[in-house]
Formats: C-alpha cells, structure tokens, sequence
C-alpha cells in the first residue's frame, strides 16, 4: 500500500512540478516584462483603447475631501442594538483609551513587571518583547524595535525603566509617523471607495458606519452589493441601507459581481450621488480566481467611471502575522490605499497593522472602536500608541 | 517571509558541525530559532514559552550532539511536541445517549460560525445523521436569511422564528421541534461576539442552560493571533468550551492559534474548515497541523487528495513513462487536469514542503489563469504533434498559435519549457533505473527554467 502511495505522490508531485515549470515560469517571465504585450489574451486587447483615464482623476489630489467621516456631526438616531442613542461629543483621545482598556491591560501587565524593577536589564527588554509580541507587532519587527531601542538607551544614556518605555513610544510613534491618513473624495463628481477584504473581518458593518456617517453629513450614499457570493450578504446591506438612509444596489444571489458593481455605478452616476461605497465578498488573499474576480470589479468601476479614490482594505484586530499576506496580496491584486482595523475594542490589540505600515506602507485611515457609527474613526498613531501605554 | 523551521535549523546546525561540538549555548541558539518560528506562526507568547522549555528538557535528555543529523532531530522534537499539544489522534464528537445531540456553536464575530454550521450539518447527514439547523444569532441583520439559506442550498431544515424574539426561546423551541420531527443532531448557530460583551456571554450561557448541549463548540479563525489565548479563556470561564473547530484553514496562515487554544481549553480540535463550499469540512487532524505550523508541509493531505484522482493503473502507467521518460504533452495535458480537479494550484502549493535545491514555492508566482492558455495551446495540436512536439515549426507553430488564440511566442515557450521538464525527468529516470526508490520521493530538482 505504501508503495502505491508512494507512486500517486511521485506522479503529482511530477505533474505539480512540469505544471510549476510551464506556467508559474511564464509567470515570472510576463512579470519581468519579457513577454511582449501580444501574448495577453486577445480577448483584452481592444478593450484596452476604452479605458480612458478616469478625467476626474486629475485634480483628485488637489479636491478637498469632500467627504470627510471626521467630520461628520456627532448626534445619531436611535438604532437598536449597534448605536447607543445620541451620543455625547467624546474627545477622540479619550475614545481611543476607553476603548483599548482592556487591550492595554494585556499589554501593560508584562510592562508593569518591567516597571517594577528598578534597573535596566535582560529582563528589562525580554519584557518589552513580550510585551509587543502579544501585540501581535511580530517577532521581527520586535526584535528590531528593540534593537533600535537599545541603541538609542545607549546612546542618550538611559538608564531606568520609565525612560525606556518613553523611548519606545517615541519609536513606535515614529514608525506611524508621515502618513497621509485621509481619506480622499472628488469635489464635485461621483466618489466610489471599494472595500476589501478576507471573511469575517466587518466589511459589511464598516460600510454600514461610512455610510451613515456620510448620509448624516448629507451626502447622497449609494452601496453596491458586490458580495453575491455570501448567503443574504445582500440582505444584510440593505438592512443597513434602510437603517442609514443610504441607496442599496444589488443584483441576484450568485450574480457576476462585476456586473453589480457596473449597475450600482450607473445608478450612482445617474442619481448625481456624492459617494458609492462598494461592498465585495470576503475572500481569502490565497485564492487565484477569487482574487481575479476583484481585480475585474476594480476595472468595472474605473470603466464605468466610478471615480474610485480609495481601496480600503478591512483587517480584524485579532488578526496575527498572516495580515501581512493579506496586505501583501490584495495590494498586489487590487492596490489598497489604505487600511480599516476593525474591532479594537475587544482584547485583541491589532499590532499586525504596524507591520504592514512599516514593510508595505499602507496607511492605516480607519478604526473601529465600536458598535457604533461615530466609533468608526480616523486613526491617530499617537492615541493608539498612547493608549496602549497609559 | 516565512522560512520553514527546518531550514532555519540546518543553517544553525551547518555552522555548528564544522565546530563538531554542541555547547549549552548552542542549543540555547537553536531554541531561540524554535521560539521565533512559533511565534511567527502565531503561537501564543506563553503557550510557546513553555513548549519551548518541554522541547528543551528533552533536547538536553537525548543529547543532541550524538545526533548523525541535529537538525532533524530538533525539528522531530518539536513536532512531536506540537502533536502531543494538540491532541496525538483525530477525534470524533461524542453522540447523546437520548437524542438528539445538541450542538452549540461559539465564537467571536466573523470567525465563521454560520457557515460552519453549515458544514457541520452536511457532514452529520454524510455521517448518517438527520441534522437541523437552529438560527440563533439574532444580532447581525440578514443572519438569520443566511443560515436559511445555506439549509436551503444543502437540504437541510433550518429552524427559526419570524419576528425574531429570545434566542433562549428559541433554543428551547428547537429542542421541542428536533425531538418531534426525528432529528437526532441539533446545531445551534448563534450571535458573534467580542469576549468582552457582557450580555452576550450571559445570553449564551442561558442558551447553554436552557438546552444543555453536549458539546459547546468553539468556532476559532485559524487566522488568529496572540489574542486566540485571551478570547478561549473568556469563553471558557463564561460558558465552558468541550470542543474547539478551526475555521478558513485554507489559507496561508500557519495556525498557530491552534495550539494557543487547545492548550488553554484543554478541549480537542474535532473540524477545520477548508474552504467556500458547504462540503469542503473535515475532521481535524494534528500532526498535519503540526507539520503546517512548521512549515514542513501537508503531505499527507496532498496524498489522499491525489489518491481520489488516481487509480492504481493509471499512476503505475504514468510512472512507467515517467521512467522511459517518455512523458508527452498529450500526458502532460493529463496530469494538468488532474491536479486541477485536486483543488487550486495554490492550496497544493501550500501542502507541498519545500523541495531541495528550490525551497518552497511562491504562490505568488502562480496565475490560475495561466492554466487555460497552456491548455489551450496544448489541445490545438494535433495527436502526432503532442507525441512529438519537435516536428513542431514554422506553419505549426503559426497554426496552433491561431487555434489557441495565443501567439507563435506563447507557443514556443511552451514547448521549450516543456522540453526542459523532459529533461527533468529523464534525470528521474536514472535515478529510478538504478532503484533507488527513495531517491523518487525527494529527487534534487534542478533549478528550475526561469
């Protein structure tokens, strides 16, 4: 039995490695550009003519972010079970610490070890390390922070414990720093933003709280229900369509997604709203055809002339090192301007995002600190390292 | 990013050999690597911590330097380690003595309890039980729809109430309605929740009351990271944890929460979820898991993957050519569909552990779509020229361009690469015909065609 085992594995194994040769080579070699442009499937070649740049694209750098969620008043309607009634104007400083409470008690209680402790030593930094692994910062980044870190104790002559943790929220701060964090609308034509992301991360909710927030602000918000994939994902949308005031265009359970997200652009355009936000399926980064699917999406909505500005990319705060690969690939397949962690008031801390800022760097815009659409906030490097810390 | 542990260990040992000698220091360097591994994958700080101190204890006690390969042997502990962390055999759910056995599903928001549910309901029927489906996530709007919908998809009978009222209620009904129309396993899915809510968690703990399951079941992203420990303590102190299902292992992420969980609960791991579809569920399996973590692969996976596409005759004929190297493209064009029937190009990758000499192979590098062009081009040959590609030439060439719709360029990269591939295994073949069997398994690939 083993024997013929082992000859089903030599026979795959033979055919994985012609089929990695033949076509992962070809591959490579279209990447490095050796393969001319003819050898793409004619069926892309005169459609390529068509997608004239977007003409609002020009002076979107320069358009004032119309659509600023920052911005958008503080007082909400009373929505049972996501939205405490009017909530009072909290300082987002302060909502940042309420809401990390309890991350920071995690993260605390391997500093206050160190704290304790009147010098610096070995086990000064092997708290430290703990400390940001359980962050989920990643044993890489740690251990060069610490490096840097230790360097610098040396150098500025630190030499107690307090000292070191001020250190390390300078460093952390400016691992964060000279971002550019907003989010960016057209002034005065149709905005889309496409929201990315694998399953499960809160896409659907995000979208929710974008879109109250810009209807509140009173902008016209259209969604597209570009996740035909999930059982009722659509149904789900237009109940928060209905909560929030906002446009819902959906197509039918299984329908090319592409085609939807086209239908909700020309309603968009054909309404002269302000902002379409586009919701997709959560689909893992691993997957080939999923991820093709949303490349095509993409290109649906330039073609259509969308005037996509943001692609966000939705990643849960208990997500550990494998939000790296995800950053990674979607960046690659679908190029994300920025970052939404979502789901930061539980205990997870979300430190994967300071790796993806600092090896890919994408600017993290939004966080979700809550159930709520006025918790759905920009992100400020120095509250959440603040937090984390006080 | 992610080297694989082993060949983290063989650089260690590597420098270490040509000293002869293995110090204190020494191992302590080379389980510092050990530690750096489990946490890139995941693992929990303090659950890696003490792993790491087992895998010590007994490092020291076999005496490493004895060792004809160190490497291995460290990575052997740590396996086995792992293995014995996460339970030494698959297990299988304990079924109520007076049915029905109720199930009840837990987990954090997103983590994939719906679906599961799902899941685990096809794979009762599959299991010869009548399963229903009890929708108690009264939280999510459409959640509801979802879990009725996945019953309708599947043909299973979804229990649930219209206006919405008390999930405990309605657990409670359920058991009632089970009991009555002879549905011998009961899956409750209920409300996600970040284990800090409060009501939720009393909420859940009444369900638990109210229907007293026989299994409580964890739902855990194997996405996961170090916060995996926090959430299954929360769970387990607030309503108890007999079961844990790791969910979206189809993916990249090395599962480290695994281990972090069944350390905590103490609870086995009985399914992991591996992929879209209802049907793609499985009974959990640790020292495949283990292998993962340390990137050593799944082959065994692949095997039985392969096992499903192959018979015996057909995979001793293919070896036979492989072995007169007289593998064509008409062959080729085979193997390409069988593996693709096997799953996507990029789920196999994952279980395939690097092979010498290439080292782990980059997803990345793989376009799907690729696929059909290469398909394409293969079948607007004809027979003969498939046999014989090298009469392959000038008007051929311009033809199957055409019938592919490719060009003269993609086709004679095609046949080149193809030609090195022949190459390939003509040096398999020496290897075979001196039999030396073992030798197949992990041959040293030449480097591949760039």
């Amino acid at each position: 039995m083993t024997e013929l085992l082992l000859i089903a594995f030599v026979v795959v194994l033979v055919g994985m490695v012609a089929a990695i040769a033949i076509v992962g080579s070809r591959r490579r070699a279209r990447r490095r550009g050796q393969v001319s442009r003819s050898s793409a499937p004619p069926l892309q070649a005169p459609a390529v003519p068509k997608v004239a740049p977007p003409p609002q694209s020009a002076p979107l750098a320069e358009a004032p972010p119309a659509i600023e969620p920052a911005e958008a008043p503080p007082v909400e309607r009373v929505e049972p079970a996501e939205a405490p009634p009017v909530e009072e104007e909290i300082s987002p400083k302060k909502r940042f610490r309420d809401r990390l409470a309890r991350a920071r008690g995690t993260f605390s209680s391997a500093l206050s070890s160190m704290l304790s402790r009147k010098a610096i030593d070995e086990e000064t930094w092997e708290d430290l390390e703990e400390a940001l692994v359980r962050c989920d910062v990643g044993i890489d980044l740690t251990q060069q922070i610490l490096q840097d870190l230790e360097a610098r104790a040396k150098a500025e002559g630190v030499k107690d414990p307090d000292g070191i943790i001020t250190l390390l929220k300078d460093e952390l701060e400016s691992l964060l720093a000279g971002q550019d964090r907003s989010l960016v609308a057209n002034g005065d034509s149709l905005t889309t933003w496409l929201m990315v992301g694998v399953n499960g991360v809160g896409k659907t909710t995000t979208i929710a709280k974008l879109a109250k927030r810009n209807v509140d602000a009173g902008k016209s918000v259209v969604l597209a229900a570009g996740d035909t994939f999930r059982a009722a994902a659509a149904e789900q949308l237009q109940v928060w369509g209905e909560r929030t005031g906002a446009e819902v265009i959906r197509g039918q359970e299984g329908a090319d997604p592409a085609s939807v997200v086209y239908d909700a652009t020309d309603a968009a355009r054909a309404r002269h709203a302000d902002l379409l936000i586009v919701d997709t399926a959560g689909r893992l980064h691993t997957k080939v055809n999923l991820m093709e699917e949303l490349k095509k999406v993409r290109r649906v909505i330039e073609k259509a002339g969308g005037g996509l500005t943001e692609t966000l990319l939705v990643i849960d705060a208990t997500t550990g090192q494998n939000g790296l690969s995800q950053a990674r690939q979607f960046s690659e397949a679908v190029d994300v301007t920025g970052i939404v962690l979502t789901k930061l008031d539980g205990s997870a801390r979300g430190g994967i995002v300071v790796a993806v800022e600092r090896e890919l760097g994408i600017p993290v815009k939004l966080v979700g600190l809550g159930e709520g659409a006025s918790d759905l906030m920009e992100f400020e490097p120095r509250y959440f390292v603040d937090a984390l810390f006080e | 990013m992610f080297d694989s542990l082993s060949d983290r260990l063989q650089g260690i040992f590597g420098r270490l050999r040509s000293r002869g000698r293995l110090s204190e220091k020494d191992v302590d360097a080379v389980l510092r690597e050990v530690r750096v591994a489990l946490l890139e994958a995941d693992v929990n700080f303090k659950v890696a911590k003490s792993l790491v101190a087992r895998v010590k204890d007994r490092a020291v006690g076999e005496d490493l330097s004895k060792s004809l390969d160190p490497a291995q042997q460290v990575i052997k502990i740590v396996h086995e380690e792992l293995i014995n962390t996460l339970g030494t055999s698959a297990v299988k759910l304990k079924m109520a003595s007076h049915p029905p056995t109720r199930l009840l599903l837990a987990g954090l928001q997103g983590s994939g309890k719906t679906t599961t549910a799902g899941k685990l309901a096809v794979f009762m029927r599959k299991a010869g039980h009548r399963p229903l489906l009890v929708a108690c996530d009264l939280q999510r709007p459409a959640a509801i729809e979802q879990l009725r919908t996945i019953g309708r998809q599947v043909d299973i009978p979804v229990y649930s109430i219209d206006p919405p009222g008390d999930p405990v209620q309605v657990a409670r009904d359920a058991l009632e309605h089970a009991r009555n129309m002879g549905n011998d396993v009961m899956i409750v899915d209920t409300a996600g929740r970040l284990a800090i809510d409060e009501a939720l968690m009393t909420e859940m703990a009444e369900i638990r009351q109210a229907i007293d399951p026989e299994a409580v079941l964890l739902v855990v992203d194997a996405m996961t990271g170090q916060d995996a420990v926090g959430v299954a303590e929360e769970f387990v102190t607030r309503v108890g944890v007999d079961g844990v299902i790791l969910s979206k292992l189809d993916g990249d992420a090395r599962g480290g929460a695994a281990i972090s969980v069944r350390e905590v609960t103490g609870a086995p791991i009985y399914f992991a979820g591996l992929g879209e579809k209802l049907g793609e569920f499985d009974v959990f399996h640790p020292d495949r898991m283990a292998g993962r973590i340390l990137g050593m692969g799944d082959v065994l996976t692949l095997i039985e993957k392969a096992e499903q596409e192959f018979d015996v005759e057909q995979a001793k004929a293919m070896e036979e050519k492989i072995r007169k190297a007289a593998f064509d493209l008409e062959d080729f064009l085979g193997q390409l569909q069988k593996v693709k029937k096997m799953g996507s190009m990029t789920q196999l990758l994952g279980m395939l552990p690097g092979i010498p000499g290439i080292g782990k192979i980059n997803a990345d590098d793989f376009d799907e779509a690729e696929f059909g062009k290469v398909e394409a081009i293969i079948r607007s040959m004809t027979a003969e020229e498939r046999r014989k590609p090298a009469i392959i030439k000038g008007s051929r060439r311009r033809r199957i361009a055409k019938g592919s719709g490719t060009t003269p360029a993609d086709v004679n990269m095609l046949l080149r690469q193809f030609g090195e591939v022949q190459k390939m295994m003509k040096q398999f073949a020496g290897v075979g015909r001196k039999g030396k069997r073992r030798r197949m398994m992990m041959p040293d690939f030449p480097a591949l065609p760039e």
